[in-house]
């Protein structure tokens, strides 16, 4: 970034400010780990689908299963309504199976796992053996002396590495494990829950994942727990041409609470990559699921080459009454973005929340929204979206608030704001209202602005460049999401905002 | 690409059942259109723009049939002094029609260019809307080009000192009437054009409205009265440097109205606004769909759209707002609000933005709900029986769109309209 090697010269600015600004203004997961893969042979067939699920040591049943969401997926087309454009992908030039090779016999404790896959987590800052001592969380009420635990799930392109805190976790009742091992181990809830929010004949993508997904995480909550850590995922494609298929199943049973976090990066190159994840998530009578996303796969270059196709599949079911579901996501990551975090009111006085920021940079595209389905009685919504498009790119809201005829006395508010940075960018709106009773109210707002002028003259007078002037803006617009966030988050969402808008503005 | 095995029967099928108008200047025109609906077929419950709308009836060979409805009341805009001209059926009634002479305004029938070669509408006919089927197909509208019976070809060259009022009669239970209008305005030349009226069981018009360099043009609309009709209608608007565009749409009863209005702004400076309110009861279907494209710089946009239904009645809007790379200092607005009566009607709203100019200020806003509680308390607090404060709510939450128009007597009269129609249901 030349802009900020100049930088340097300024007077008053200390070389700790141009190195921190430095090391958030590139994509900084864009490196390779050298590590000895095996990979199932290209492209997808029913023998690809057996082969995953042989790896797995899956029963019986789950090989059917997926077999029947292969031979579905064979008849059904491409999606193309979405604001999205790229070249066709080749399904059957990818690999859909790829494990680090010291993965072979499944490590008995994260002391066996090959030592370049723990750097490459320590790289990315996940520490998987430790506690995360947080930065400013001391003295917090509700937190002991030495900071907060999170549980780690970490994924390397196809496989589960790792999960850490199972112990303390196992105490408490709750399960968290890898998906493979869960269909092994807790075969009754994964039959009595997969598939049942998002069915095996969604969608193109959706259907795809649940034939050939090789690994994700599991999430089980007993009644009336309150999962005593937060709980997270780190999703990392490393190996060239692989697409990555990961399935997450969270079950919150009665009056459980759990806070879930997902992470994800990419190496950079030039060829796109696919990812068509699934994530279900069932919220039973009372219970409550936070679930936040900091997507960063990487987006591609400033020329619009190579970079993550995300394709998507989001869903949460609030089965119970009073059940609570509430999605965050910063989504800066991608070349495209296919995805929609979707929530089924279903229980009496259930509620969803949405709140989303998504940047988009150079040639990146996202198509990025929510749907509201209410079903039951006194169910409540709320969407936050704000869109920032800046450079080339293409940036999209596209929402559903649906309140069906028996769910009286709901309740809907949606925000959506974009921001555009630059003349050849886009930002779109494309919202759908349904509403179906008339005790129920829906209000929808959106607006499409600039940045506003007179708020970076006041940053430019008070010394800021231009860059800051505008990632300080920007934060200031992203806000309400923002604050949605669990603390490890927004931090790092905040440098993120930064790091997506860098080389915009000038 | 060949259309899908349905959709090709079902166009040809209607296609079949009329015979194209032969002759004069226009063949041109109405031979590209039949291709344009060939190419792209008439549309059917599959497809995106008519995810709200079913179009079946809109489409069928024959128009089904609608009563008459007779009234004791007098039409809307009666006692106003303007020229009128009358179609019944889709069928031009010269005895019932004024002298079509006015200064300022030179106004021809569309029937009558087949007779001749030469007229300025030759280069405007079916080119507003060939270039309003992208990027969203109307083939409704195309088809309309092609086989327009009728229709009156307006030149407004100066300012004419009344309204040019177009009536549309319904007299025969299974008529399906098709008219295609070419309104032109000249540069800096103003006029008002009003049109009331159910035409016909089943009703396909377009309008194509081209306005020059600081023209202006009031359109005000009262489609009612009868229940059983059915309509599709079409507006083209072209808007150049400067020029003014206002509508205004009151939609009272009718089983089926789809209202496409298409707006492109192509000068800078340029203003259109669009409002419309409807009031449905019962078996009533009310879709407006507007497409707003701004392609020049400093230009303002503006929908307020209003609708309130009761017993089981549908209201749709399909709002969008596109602001083309370039269209800087863009001032785009959009509400669109309904009022639900009763727990049985509904509301379906797809308000759009596509934006590609980063200084501008676009937004939209939709909402949807019943009476509310804390209004109603208030009036019937201070004595206001349920029903006349239910009204008085209703009509407040109406007048914000019909005060969108801006002759003040043309309002009045749609208020006392819309006053009587509430007050017979209450």
């Amino acid at each position: 970034m030349a802009a900020l090697d100049q930088f340097e010269a300024k007077e008053g600015v200390d070389q700790e400010t141009v190195d921190a600004v430095r090391e958030i203004s590139t994509y900084k997961y864009g490196w390779e780990t050298e590590i000895e893969m095996e990979y199932a042979p290209k492209g997808v067939n029913p023998d690809i689908v057996r082969l995953i699920s042989e790896k797995n040591n899956e029963p019986e049943w789950m090989t059917e299963w997926r077999l029947a969401a292969f031979e579905r997926w064979e008849k059904m087309d491409e999606p193309n309504w979405a604001m999205v454009s790229y070249p066709e992908i080749d399904f059957q030039d990818q690999y859909y199976y790829a494990r680090p090779k010291s993965m072979e016999e499944k490590p008995k404790s994260l002391d066996e796992v090959d030592p370049k896959l723990l750097a490459t987590y320590e790289k990315l800052g996940i520490p998987l053996k430790e506690q995360m001592i947080l930065a400013g969380v001391e003295g917090a009420e509700d937190m002991p002396a030495e900071g907060r635990k999170v549980a780690v799930d970490a994924v390397f392109d196809s496989v589960s590495v790792g999960t850490t805190f199972q112990e303390e976790l196992k105490k408490a009742g709750v399960i968290f494990c890898s998906i493979s091992e869960a269909i092994r181990e807790h075969p009754e809830l994964v039959k009595k829950y997969l598939g049942t929010v998002v069915p095996v004949t969604d969608n193109y993508y959706a259907t795809l994942n649940s034939a050939v997904f090789s690994d994700g995480s599991f999430v089980y909550i007993p009644p009336n727990t309150r999962c005593p850590m937060e709980l997270s995922t780190y999703f990392r494609i490393n190996a060239e041409n692989t697409g990555q298929f990961e399935r997450t199943l969270i079950i919150a049973d009665k009056g459980s609470y759990v806070s879930y976090l997902e992470g994800c990066t990419a190496p950079q190159r030039d060829t796109a990559q696919l990812h068509a994840a699934v994530v279900e998530i069932i919220i039973e009578e009372d219970a409550e699921v936070k679930y936040s996303t900091v997507q960063n796969w990487f987006p591609g270059d400033e020329e619009g080459k190579g970079g993550i196709y995300n394709f998507v599949t989001k869903r949460a079911d609030c089965r119970g009454d009073r059940s609570k579901i509430m999605w965050t996501q910063v989504e800066t990551g991608s070349a495209v973005t296919w995805k929609y975090p979707s929530c089924i009111l279903r229980g009496k006085e259930s509620q969803g929340e949405f709140y989303s920021i998504a940047i988009t940079n150079n040639y990146q595209q996202a198509d990025t929204g929510t749907k509201m389905v209410h079903l039951g009685k006194d169910t409540k919504s709320r969407i936050v979206s704000k869109g920032i498009s800046a450079g080339k790119a293409q940036n999209t809201y596209r929402g559903l608030v649906s309140m069906h005829p028996k769910a009286k006395n709901s309740r809907n508010y949606t925000q959506c704001d974009s921001l555009l940075i630059g003349d050849k960018c886009g930002a779109h709106t494309v919202p759908y209202i349904e509403v179906k009773n008339n005790s129920s109210r829906v209000e929808h707002e959106a607006t499409t602005s600039k940045v506003d002028d007179d708020q970076l003259f006041y940053c430019r007078q008070r010394g800021m460049d231009e860059e800051e002037a505008v990632a300080l803006v920007v934060n200031g617009f992203c806000k309400e999401v923002l604050q949605a966030l669990p603390m490890e988050f927004a931090m790092e969402a905040q440098q993120l905002v930064a790091i997506s808008l860098e080389g915009s503005v000038g | 690409m060949a259309l899908p095995e349905l959709k090709q029967t079902a166009t040809e099928a209607r296609l079949a059942a009329l015979s194209l108008p032969q002759g004069g200047c226009l063949d041109a025109g109405r031979a590209a259109a039949v291709a344009r609906v060939q190419t792209l077929g008439l549309p059917d419950r599959r497809d995106e723009y008519w995810k709200y709308t079913r179009p079946d009836t809109l489409v069928t060979a024959d128009a089904p049939t609608a009563e008459v409805f007779e009234s004791t009341e007098a039409p809307v805009f009666d006692a106003m002094d303007r020229v009128k001209i009358v179609f019944v059926d889709g069928v031009f009634d010269s005895a019932a029609s004024d002298d079509l002479s006015l200064e300022g305004v030179t106004i021809d029938r569309l029937s009558d260019l087949a007779d001749t070669d030469i007229h300025w509408a030759k280069d405007l006919y079916g080119v507003l809307e060939a270039r309003g089927q992208t990027p969203v197909a109307r083939p409704l509208a195309a088809l309309n080009t092609a086989y327009a019976t009728d229709g009156v070809v307006i030149h407004v060259t100066g300012k004419p000192s009344k309204p040019i009022s177009l009536i549309y009669k319904h007299a025969d239970t299974a008529s399906d009437a098709i008219l295609h209008h070419v309104i032109r305005v000249e540069s800096g030349a103003e006029a008002t054009i009003l049109e009331n009226g159910p035409a016909a069981s089943r009703f396909n018009k377009v309008t194509e409205i081209d306005i020059a360099d600081g023209g202006t043009l009031h359109h005000i609309r009262a489609q009612g009265r009868d229940h059983a009709r059915r309509a599709a209608t079409h507006m083209f608007t072209r808007l150049g440097s400067g020029s003014v565009y206002k509508s205004f749409t009151l939609t009272v009863n009718g089983v089926l109205t789809r209202n496409e209005q298409v707006i492109e702004l192509t000068g800078d400076d340029a203003v259109a606004h669009v409002a419309g309110a409807c009031v449905g009861d019962g078996d009533f279907h009310h879709d407006d769909t507007v497409f707003i494209t701004h392609d020049a710089v400093n230009c303002e946009s503006r929908q307020v759209f209003k609708k309130v239904l009761r017993n089981g009645a549908t209201g749709v809007f399909q709002g969008k707002i596109l602001v083309k790379e370039g269209a800087q200092k863009t001032d785009g607005y959009q509400i669109s609000q309904s009022l639900l009566l009763d727990e049985d009607s509904q509301f379906l709203a797809k308000p759009e933005l596509e934006i590609y100019a980063d200084d501008v200020a676009c937004s939209h806003g939709s909402t949807s709900g019943a009476i509310d509680d804390d209004a109603l308390f208030y009036l019937r607090s201070r004595g206001v029986p349920h029903g006349v404060a239910t009204d008085l709510l209703t009509l407040a939450f109406l007048a914000e769109a019909v005060e969108e128009i801006e002759h003040e007597d043309i309002a009045a009269e749609l208020v006392d309209r819309l006053e009587g129609w509430l007050a017979r249901r209450r």
